[in-house]
């Protein structure tokens, strides 16, 4: 009882603590954004504490556009970018000249600096972090551009890292979880690219002409979205993004072609695969919500009482705690440019699945029959309102802040109104979001490894 | 709890803490970057607890840590994984909290936690808004000298246990693979035991094994406080003195060396696991870093991290080019890597996985191959410039996370380090030369203290499903 009002008085106080940051607004996070000629957009956030700058440049190019018959495309191009580089015709400066991986390995190193390329269901992403130190930063951004422009696709290299991926592959097949993971994304997605998987197969259908046309499609400064944090002003910011994107083939943007939406499942679906390992692995879902679903927040703030709050959720509450049945087990959603899938884990001891199976399964219905408590509702806010900085202090964790409000197209101050928009959600908000969003009766269930 | 004092604390985060951010972020660039402060302050508490604090003013959070020196090396034979399992039980109560209640106050101060065990130390964390320093601190301290639990949570939590070690080892031949050679390559030494214990260990586990382990080893006198993030030093040792310095003390025990004795002779182990691809690793004992003194061994030590970031220390680097390149690879992928810190024996360390139809002991003659090519050839500067260049920018980039600035810190404490060995090693490895490296690929590779590791595949037993193409992508 003393407790209960402890916690009554403290949450007040934390709305308080809301209001606050909120007021202060535009000291939380100073988000610059501007557009360059070019039609890029940059977002930048200084940080002058570290001689440090990180950079994120995202496309709409990731894999939700690979071609049906060549799933994983875009993964691979980016990643076969680090591959080398060819030579610039009539280029000069210290990174003109063609580079094999292993010199252009070793530019990066003697930079201090790290450069990334990689692919998600919905993005093409580069990423660079770099000392400030104007001489590294400058040549770094002299190479990312080359990099990310120029790459030579060698076909040695290529069939080379085909095999092996394809090794790994096979591999990973031996693995009970890797087996559940391929047969959920296959049953919640359907026909939809996010549910698309590279196969020993299917990479075989991929040539190096294949990363070169792709190449030559995808880099348009005009769809450029680029997040900076980090020790530059907003003058220096601009001149190295200027310089990022200096050798991008400059075109039209027009609209691309629209991809098509993730299909709710007309009925459930139960998949058991036998398999012999020392844990069954379970997953159960669907198709969850968009990113741009106007509850956005109730359904975040549900997620984290059921399943995303760690030791707190009621799906940890339940099968870990009270009955020992599994180490991990979460719920998370994945919103996206589509809906990506609502997914619940967990792992245990072959015999156990079942009725594992069945708490979980028992605790997403109530869940979504009644929704969260008061008291779970308020747990759950003083957890992630109190925590709110915790979200946003490393220049790391601001840079995917940032690249998100970029990406999304979501206002400057959508981390000062954070607080105060996760503050307003009811418990009737995050039932009535649930029960639109989640239908348990017609949920995805793989368990591999499952014995009676 | 002192629920004034923490409503007083939460009005103060609300009014000051955007502010004080607010200056920080508008701060305009100066010519030259001002470098982030990175002194550590250090107290001994009224009881004998050390206290490291790390202020970082960037943002206002804090992170707080309590380490313990012990960890699976304490242990004894029968009951493996008891420091583990302890670890899982600190968070089932005390005297004031019921199961799980620890849990509900951290998120309830908008903080993240967790915790983890080695075979040298274990650690418990709170990431917090820095105004809830008090608060964690007091939970914290409780459960230091106060952790309490049933029978009955206790067999459930060993459940929970054997679920982690089924995850982690039973299905992961590789981890097997590494469990079996450690337990090889060892005798007299604990490090010989896997840190979440063997499974016979794990069921004959009694709840009078985790708490003779609390009682014997959890005491502030075998522990350190370190605070890390926007937090006055003098004020976080005011507060850890009111909150740690007045708990008992009792003594540590004695910790007997178990030296391993010197190894003689090659030891070869197999394991035969489901698995497409084999695997290797060679694994020779080395000296260790075992504090900052000036000897002929350390810098030994010192010289065979060199050594490894030379072989596999970035893309490109020597392992990758020779073997796992080109149309005659050996191996799909290559590694190595050298201890260096710890209580207990060091290793250094090559591993591979051999490309499709060659053998993993073609690798292991072409790993060694490579090392022998240092001891006959050297390295070249450039080699030893680049690994240094990506250890000062490494220094850098990893002051951003107060995080790993914390944990860093109390590494050092739980291995008997100063609280600037972190920078002082990198500063060492800098001046290592190309014939210190030359030198101690010569000295330590021979076959006497080598174990030698080989994963077998074995086909999995009749799972058509398992083997047939992932039916998620298009034909």
């Amino acid at each position: 009882m003393k407790h209960a009002l402890k916690f009554l008085k403290r949450s007040v106080l934390v709305c308080m603590a809301a209001m606050a940051w909120m007021q202060a607004a535009h000291a939380v996070l100073p988000i610059q954004q501007w557009q360059q000629a070019s039609g890029a957009r940059v977002h930048l956030v200084e940080a002058h504490n570290i001689p440090m700058v990180d950079v994120q440049i995202d496309l709409d190019a990731g894999s939700r556009r690979d071609p049906i018959n060549k799933p994983g495309l875009a993964a691979l191009a980016a990643g076969q970018m680090a591959s080398g580089i060819r030579a610039q015709a009539g280029g000069t400066g210290p990174y003109a000249q063609a580079l094999d991986e292993n010199q252009l390995g070793e530019a990066w190193a003697d930079l201090g600096a790290n450069f990334g390329a990689s692919a998600s269901g919905d993005r093409l992403s580069f990423s660079l972090r770099s000392l400030s130190e104007a001489d590294l930063l400058d040549k770094a951004a002299r190479l990312a551009a080359r990099q990310m422009a120029h790459p030579a696709y060698p076909q040695a290299v290529w069939l080379r890292d085909r095999d092996k991926m394809a090794a790994a592959l096979r591999e990973s097949l031996t693995r009970p979880g890797t087996v559940a993971q391929n047969r959920f994304a296959e049953a919640v997605y359907g026909g939809h690219p996010y549910g698309w998987r590279s196969t020993p197969e299917s990479l075989q259908r991929i040539g190096v002409t294949d990363l070169q046309r792709w190449h030559a499609q995808v880099l348009r400064p005009c769809r450029a979205v680029v997040s900076v944090v980090g020790d530059v002003t907003r003058e220096q910011a601009d001149g190295l993004v200027t310089r990022l994107l200096a050798l991008w083939p400059q075109g039209r943007c027009e609209a691309l072609p629209a991809v098509t939406e993730v299909q709710a499942l007309p009925a459930a679906q139960d998949i058991r695969v036998p398999f012999d390992s020392a844990q069954a692995h379970v997953l159960m879902g669907q198709p969850g919500y968009k990113r741009d679903d106007p509850d956005f927040f109730a359904l975040m703030l549900g997620n984290h009482i059921l399943g995303g709050g760690g030791f707190t959720s009621r799906l940890t509450a339940q099968v870990r705690e009270q009955r020992g049945l599994s180490y991990s087990v979460y719920s998370y959603f994945s919103p996206a440019l589509h809906a990506g899938a609502f997914t619940v884990g967990l792992q245990t001891r072959p015999d156990q699945a079942a009725q594992a199976l069945a708490v979980a399964r028992q605790v997403v219905r109530d869940f979504v029959a009644q929704g969260p408590t008061e008291a779970e509702l308020q747990a759950a806010k003083d957890n992630l309102i109190g925590g709110f900085a915790l979200r946003i202090d490393s220049n790391r964790k601001l840079l995917d802040n940032v690249a998100s409000i970029a990406w999304n197209r979501l206002p400057l101050d959508y981390l000062d109104r954070w607080p105060e928009q996760m503050a307003s959600v009811s418990v009737d908000d995050v039932r009535r979001a649930f029960a639109r969003v989640l239908q348990p009766d017609r949920m995805v269930t793989v368990v591999v490894g499952g014995k009676p | 709890m002192k629920p004034r004092l923490l409503h007083a604390m939460a009005l103060g985060a609300a009014l000051l803490a955007p502010l004080s951010w607010a200056q920080v972020q508008a701060v305009a660039a100066p010519d030259r970057p001002a470098p982030v402060a990175q002194t550590t302050y250090t107290y001994t508490l009224s009881n004998g607890m050390p206290l490291w604090v790390r202020p970082d003013r960037r943002a206002p959070t804090a992170v707080h840590m309590v380490w313990v020196r012990v960890g699976s090396m304490d242990e004894v034979d029968g009951t493996s994984g008891v420091a583990h399992v302890l670890e899982h039980m600190m968070f089932k109560g005390t005297a004031k909290l019921a199961p799980g209640e620890f849990s509900r106050r951290v998120a309830a101060l908008g903080g993240r936690e967790n915790a983890f065990t080695s075979k040298d130390y274990t650690g418990y964390f709170q990431q917090i808004p820095a105004s809830r320093l008090e608060d964690v601190m007091q939970l914290e301290a409780d459960r230091l000298v106060g952790n309490r639990w049933s029978d009955t949570e206790f067999a459930k939590e060993l459940e929970v246990v054997k679920e982690e070690r089924r995850m982690r080892t039973e299905d992961n031949p590789r981890a097997l693979l590494h469990e079996v050679l450690s337990a090889t390559a060892l005798s007299a030494s604990p490090y010989r035991r896997p840190i979440v214990g063997w499974m016979s260990d794990l069921g004959a586990m009694t709840p009078q094994d985790a708490r003779d382990f609390y009682k014997r080893w959890y005491t502030p006198a075998n522990a350190v406080v370190v605070v890390a993030g926007d937090v006055d030093p003098e004020q976080v040792r005011q507060l850890a003195d009111k909150h740690y310095g007045q708990l008992p003390v009792q003594a540590v025990p004695e910790r007997k060396p178990q030296t391993e004795p010197a190894q003689k002779g090659l030891r070869r182990v197999e394991l035969k696991a489901p698995a497409e691809q084999s695997y290797v690793a060679l694994a020779w004992k080395v000296p260790r870093l075992a504090s900052m003194g000036l000897t002929s061994e350390h810098g030994d030590a010192l010289a065979l991290t060199v050594l490894a970031a030379v072989l596999d220390g970035y893309s490109g680097a020597r392992l990758d080019k020779a073997l796992a390149q080109g149309d005659k690879r050996l191996a799909d992928s290559v590694g190595a890597d050298n201890g260096l810190m710890g209580r207990g024996p060091q290793f250094f360390v090559l591993d591979g996985v051999p490309a499709k139809g060659r053998s993993p002991e073609a690798l292991e003659a072409a790993l060694r191959a490579q090392v022998k090519k240092v001891a006959d050839e050297g390295v070249t500067e450039a080699e030893l410039q680049r690994v240094k260049t990506q250890w000062v920018a490494s220094e850098v980039y990893k002051l951003d996370s107060v995080f790993n600035q914390a944990r860093e810190l109390g590494v050092a404490w739980a291995l008997g380090m100063p609280p600037d060995s972190g920078a002082q090693v990198i500063a060492r490895l800098r001046q290592v030369t190309a014939a210190q490296v030359q030198a101690v690929a010569k000295k330590y590779f021979g076959d006497d203290e080598l174990t030698v590791a080989i994963l077998r595949p074995q086909a999995l037993p009749a799972q058509p499903q398992a083997r047939r193409a992932v039916p998620g992508a298009r034909h």
